[in-house]
């Protein structure tokens, strides 16, 4: 396989033409936000088969980012978990600190070379506007960053982050203030200044071809995890761990192994006070089938139908819905989906910075957790691959409070 | 016949352009939204645009966003905006009620059973906003089967490959967009209509009503020169919005609907087009 191929979506046949995986994903949006979307699309078919476009993009990942990150055996984590050798995909080094980067740079030259002055963003926990911010910085576009009001309040660093990246952070009020509604509120920016405006989306969520274009450009990461696998370990994992909010940094380590029978895949949703209880995030494991934000996807709701307030001590995963690929990975059986609760992403978020020297963000904390608990289940001589998505700086305020320590 | 294709076979005949309304349902409380209907049709209204608050309103600004907040907060639900609707029909047998949403809560209650009950409630028409016509076929074949419409956007930004089909599936009417942006915009450009309402009308007879933007009589008058029906959403919710009991809520519905409907109904330099008879003395 080309190294520097984009994972086509022919290569598995999905999504389609109208962006379904099976009966998940499509463009589910007025008809207000049609145009700016088949524009999008005509872009990305172009570009994405634009060798000197690609080519931008792998220099832009070699230099800018910092790509490949390497892969890392945790041996004292391994121990301490009691099985299978559990190694990282160190996505935490790339420059801005997550995977989040691999996307907006590739979603930053393709605003470029679509003649786009300006971009906008949602962001969770702030890593997916840091990422925007900075590829706007260094394109020299304006940028404006949707973040739900409590999110502002819970990720301080990043908003100031953003603002010295020259972005604008605009905090949304509405509903539960929180990354469903920046979303909302970054598309309805889109549709009224769609002629000179590019819209980063964060996550493989979204109407087509969102879902389809961020998991392209976050394959990346598994591309190179599979080949350092087998040169570094000589084999492949035997299992792929990683959190899943609206699943980008799932999809991309996943994607690339889709053929590979033999690696077993698990996501890792926020069950934030449990899963029993109506104070959680995750929608695989305890939502069903509806459509938000442009998609049909599995999603947490009321009976009538109104999209439920969720909860998670990390923004990142603080979401109602989740791409619709993941749906479709689950109802096919091909993926298996799992929570983490609050206690269980914090208990791992010390044992890796204590075991290992490295501070995973709160996110990444919840893929960590059932890391060790599936190692324990498995033997010494298989090995399981997490998704290191993203470092912990941005979160040791959280961390404080939840340990009631006053920083 | 479908009430929406009777009233505006009618409003041709008399020369005059509909004046459609939104409101939300259970906006700014849900034991006025009946009264609020029939104060609305006897100020004028010719159709009722009834809205079913939904927590995740991406097509709309924040007049509406606010609306559907505080009708949820106050435990609205399908049922019950059938239910009004059910009621509204009990005293008004001919206007026409649309009930615009989105996909999830119809999804939720099944799509079949909710086309089959708002038929039974009285409603003519579905606009559901996050369902763009590739996929339609689910709800425009339980549609059909009810004779009920689904009511269709158009956006500026639509292509003309997109217009066709989708001109080849409305019914009722043609909701077109009159700007880019969201539901209560500020900036509406009277004279970037025409182009818009030309492509549409040399493809289908379908009524086509102006909305999103307008605010106030002049505008309403002067859309109604160019198109068949004027929606005014927004600027009514927000009037809604401030009332603190029913009577004030009726008095203020007609005080801003009544100058409306009179400018709409002066303004007679209607310009001959397909869809409707040529203009005679006027």
């Amino acid at each position: 396989m080309d190294e520097h191929a984009v994972v086509t979506p022919a290569r598995i046949g999905l999504p389609d033409e109208q962006g379904h995986f099976g009966s998940f994903g499509g463009r589910f949006v007025a008809e207000t936000l049609m145009g700016a979307l088949e524009e999008l699309e005509t872009a990305w078919l172009r570009y994405r088969d634009d060798a000197e476009f690609m080519g931008r993009l792998d220099a832009d990942l070699a230099r800018f980012v910092g790509r490949p990150s390497p892969i890392y055996f945790a041996e004292r984590l391994t121990r301490e978990a009691g099985g299978a050798r559990i190694l990282f995909k160190r996505e935490d080094l790339n420059h801005t600190g997550a995977h989040k980067i691999n996307n907006t740079v590739g979603q930053g030259l393709l605003a470029r070379a679509m003649g786009k002055h300006r971009v906008i963003a949602e962001t969770g926990a702030g890593q997916h506007g840091v990422a925007s911010a900075t590829v706007a910085a260094r394109l020299g576009m304006e940028c404006a960053v949707y973040m739900g009001a409590e999110d502002v309040r819970r990720q301080a660093t990043n908003v100031y982050r953003m603002k010295l990246l020259g972005a604008k952070v605009i905090p949304v009020d509405s509903g539960s203030r929180t990354l469903k509604d920046a979303l909302n509120e970054a598309m309805r920016d889109w549709v009224t200044n769609v002629d000179d405006t590019f819209y980063i989306l964060g996550t493989v969520a979204g109407p087509h071809p969102y879902p389809a274009m961020v998991r392209d450009f976050n394959a990346v990461v598994g591309r190179e995890a599979r080949r350092q696998m087998l040169d570094d370990e000589g084999c492949l994992p035997d299992a792929l761990v990683a959190c899943v909010g609206g699943g980008s940094n799932a999809l991309g380590l996943f994607h690339p192994f889709i053929d590979d029978e033999s690696v077993a895949f698990f996501g890792v949703e926020a069950a934030g006070r449990g899963l029993h209880t109506t104070e959680h995030a995750a929608s695989l494991c305890a939502g069903r089938v509806g459509v938000l934000h442009g998609s049909r996807t599995y999603l947490l709701d009321d009976d009538g139908g109104q999209i439920r307030h969720t909860h998670s001590v990390s923004a990142g995963l603080d979401y109602p819905g989740v791409g619709p690929e993941h749906a479709w990975l689950k109802d096919t059986g091909r993926a298996e989906y799992v929570g983490i609760t609050d206690r269980e992403a914090l208990d791992a978020f010390h044992k890796l910075t204590r075991l290992e020297g490295i501070m995973p963000a709160l996110e990444t904390a919840h893929a960590v957790a059932y890391g060790m608990k599936l190692a324990a289940r498995m033997r010494p001589d298989q090995s399981i691959l997490v998704n290191l998505s993203g470092r912990g700086d941005k979160d040791i305020n959280t961390v404080a409070e939840e340990e009631g320590i006053e920083l | 016949m479908n009430r929406i294709d009777a009233r505006f076979a009618k409003l041709r005949q008399s020369r005059r352009a509909g004046l459609i309304p939104y409101i939300t349902a259970g906006h700014p409380n849900p034991d006025w939204t009946v009264s609020i209907m029939h104060a609305l049709v006897e100020s004028g209204a010719d159709l009722i645009e009834l809205g079913v608050p939904f927590s995740d309103v991406m097509a709309d600004g924040p007049v509406i966003q606010h609306a559907c907040a505080r009708a949820l907060e106050q435990g609205m639900t399908w049922q019950q905006v059938l239910a009004m609707v059910a009621e509204f029909r009990r005293r008004d047998p001919h206007t026409p009620v649309v009930l615009m949403g989105y996909m999830n809560p119809m999804e939720r209650r099944g799509m079949e059973a909710a086309v089959g009950e708002s038929a039974r409630a009285g409603v003519d028409g579905l606009l559901i906003v996050d369902c763009p016509v590739e996929e339609s076929a689910e709800p425009l074949a339980l549609l059909a089967g009810n004779d009920m419409h689904q009511i269709c956007l158009a956006a500026p930004t639509t292509r003309p490959a997109r217009l066709e089909r989708l001109a080849s599936v409305a019914g009722g009417f043609i909701y077109m967009v009159s700007l880019k942006g969201v539901t209560g915009s500020a900036a509406l450009d009277i004279d970037s209509l025409a182009g818009p309402i030309g492509r549409i009308r040399e493809l289908t007879d379908c009524p086509i009503a102006v909305g999103f933007g307008i605010r106030e009589a002049a505008q309403a008058a002067a859309v109604a020169g160019i198109a068949d029906g004027v929606v005014i959403g927004s600027a009514l919710v927000s009037v809604l919005d401030e009332c603190k009991n029913l009577p004030d809520a009726v008095a203020a519905v007609r005080q801003f609907v009544e100058p409306i409907r009179k400018a709409m109904d002066n303004n007679r330099e209607l310009p001959s087009t397909p869809g409707r008879p040529a203009v005679g003395e006027t």
